[in-house]
């Protein structure tokens, strides 16, 4: 239903901006949303869409899809050490107001190719954009942003796949992101853009939530909103399995 | 089998976690340490954000040094009124120790002031203990296995507010052993350890207690430090791991009582000998981190502030 009305908005919207906007995207995922279970191991979401058209083709420049995944922001310290007194230690900080804690960009070309540069600054696409790092009164501010990337490319947590989205039929496409297993809870936002020579033609949106769910729930909420009852709790836990396992041992050598 | 920690946020092995539980086990119940100095880097290294790795590792020191404990009680081999008197130095050094971390969290030099403590605290009693050992051992061999025991009288024996501890067959002032407690206390908070490791030489070189319940009386004094420890974690930074901590306990409790029948087959010497070497292996790898290039300059701070 919600689907159905994004599509009908972004006819709608390509009516009104004329034959650039003859194009239009609709898509869906795999998955509505993401459980965080006990066993959770990280997931896959499957993105496949369609391109509409309501004219020819304009031009000989071939369409392409690009694609992010991204999660909710939080602001980050990033560290540099340096040599004092023989030792390596944290000398210099920066703080970075806000940056995903997850981002995955997947295109079906290189980015230089699907994007223009004006573009990217509009729709914040690829990686250094989804980074806010305004008035940290660093000179190299740089530096940080770029091993803040980095570790996090590292890590898994930001993904950039260029290629990854395949098309089929020419107007169908589909690819496939890898969540990782540590991740935060939050509403996820997909967001998948069709370019024609570097120009975002159109745009479609959607939420994922991401929650902890059971057990998990049970105990990050016992955690948060009863923390002495927690704290007691897990030494209760604790000792009780301590005795427990010393009374067994007791029991077993008679 | 991979499973999600809800307060880590992190998916990790469980059968590792249990490993590593029942190692560190092994290590509390033969020494009377509790681990921590272990098993919070370990944690590091299998990917558990520091700030719940410490928190989670008092929990958990709880646990393994409880079960340890029940097995001295058994054998009588604590001293409680000298544990109450090293416990209520403990309380005061953790609560002062916690105001110290949070402070240097928010300078960014809390992992250089652990890996600091960690260096010069156990070189310096690694070193120590080896040596003494070591002499001894040598000792033992000439006088044909008879330790010689000597009690000498030091400038603790000249302080105020004596007291009696019987189990141990001391006459000494309170001091000392407040002091040793308080110190114990500073170094659980700040390093998420339970402090046998400084403890136990103290308790041996400095209070002069004998060895046969020093083990036991330290874990009853790390109980209650690292219980009080985890509270304050649990309500000032939620970053107490139930999930993790189970499962370092099912690993640790029965490593403990394996530990605990090594221990008491083996020489206090031998035992001494050992536990010197491994207090200086750990010093020495975090001694290289800090003296070596680090391949990565760069650090991110833990989401959660912590």
């Amino acid at each position: 239903m919600a689907m159905r009305f994004l599509t009908l908005l972004a006819l709608a919207l390509a009516l009104i901006a004329g034959p650039l906007r003859a194009e239009t995207v609709v898509a869906g995922l795999s998955q509505e949303a993401i459980s965080i279970t006990t066993d959770f191991d990280g997931s896959e979401i499957l993105v496949y869409g369609a391109v509409r058209r309501d004219a020819p083709p304009p031009g000989t420049e071939p369409m392409q899809v690009i694609i992010t995944v991204e999660g909710p922001d939080r602001s980050v310290t990033v560290r540099r050490k340096d040599r004092r007194f023989g030792i390596w230690i944290n000398t210099d900080a920066s703080e970075i107001d806000a940056a995903p804690t997850f981002y995955a960009v997947q295109s079906s070309a290189p980015l230089a190719e699907a994007l223009s540069h004006t573009e990217d600054l509009r729709h914040s696409i690829t990686i250094p954009m989804a980074i806010r790092a305004v008035g940290t009164g660093r000179i190299d501010q740089g530096q940080f942003t770029e091993a803040l990337i980095r570790l996090n490319l590292e890590d898994d947590a930001y993904q950039l796949n260029e290629g990854a989205v395949r098309f089929r039929e020419e107007v169908l496409f589909d690819t496939s992101v890898r969540l990782p297993a540590n991740l935060t809870e939050g509403d996820y936002r997909a967001r998948i853009f069709l370019t024609r020579a570097g120009e975002v033609v159109d745009v479609y949106e959607q939420m994922i939530p991401v929650r902890k769910v059971g057990l998990e729930r049970l105990i990050y909420g016992l955690a948060h909103d009863r923390p002495l009852v927690y704290g007691i709790l897990s030494l209760l836990i604790a000792v009780g399995a301590g005795w427990m396992a010393s009374a067994v041992f007791r029991y077993i050598r008679g | 089998m991979q499973i999600y920690l809800p307060i880590a946020e992190v998916s990790v092995n469980a059968f590792m976690l249990l490993g590593l539980g029942g190692l560190v086990g092994v290590l509390s119940g033969m020494f009377g340490v509790g681990g921590g100095f272990l098993i919070t880097p370990l944690l590091f290294f299998v990917g558990i954000p520091p700030a719940v790795a410490v928190a989670t590792s008092t929990n958990q020191i709880v646990a393994a040094s409880f079960s340890a404990l029940l097995a001295h009680l058994k054998r009588k081999t604590v001293d409680i009124k000298m544990g109450v008197v090293l416990l209520v130095g403990g309380l005061i050094g953790a609560a002062i120790g916690v105001q110290v971390f949070a402070w240097l969290t928010r300078m960014g030099q809390v992992d250089l002031l652990v890996q600091l403590c960690y260096v010069v605290f156990l070189g310096t009693i690694g070193a120590m203990m080896l040596i003494e050992s070591l002499r001894a051992l040598g000792r033992a061999r000439r006088a044909g296995g008879a330790l010689p025991v000597r009690k000498q009288r030091t400038w603790i024996h000249a302080l105020p507010f004596k007291m009696r501890f019987r189990t141990s067959g001391l006459y000494i002032s309170v001091i000392p052993p407040v002091l040793v407690g308080l110190f114990v206390g500073l170094l659980a908070a700040i390093m998420g350890v339970g402090g046998g490791f400084f403890m136990v030489p103290a308790m041996i070189y400095l209070l002069g207690m004998p060895t046969k319940v020093v083990v036991g009386t330290s874990l009853f004094q790390i109980i209650f430090v690292t219980g009080f420890a985890t509270l304050l974690h649990a309500t000032t930074n939620y970053t107490v791991d139930m999930i993790l901590a189970v499962l370092l306990i099912l690993g640790g409790v029965v490593g403990a009582q394996v530990g605990t029948v090594i221990g008491v087959r083996m020489k206090a010497e031998q035992l001494r000998i050992l536990l010197a070497l491994l207090v200086l292996s750990v010093c020495g790898k975090l001694a290289l981190d800090l003296l070596l290039m680090p391949g990565e300059l760069y650090s991110l701070a833990d989401r959660r502030g912590g």
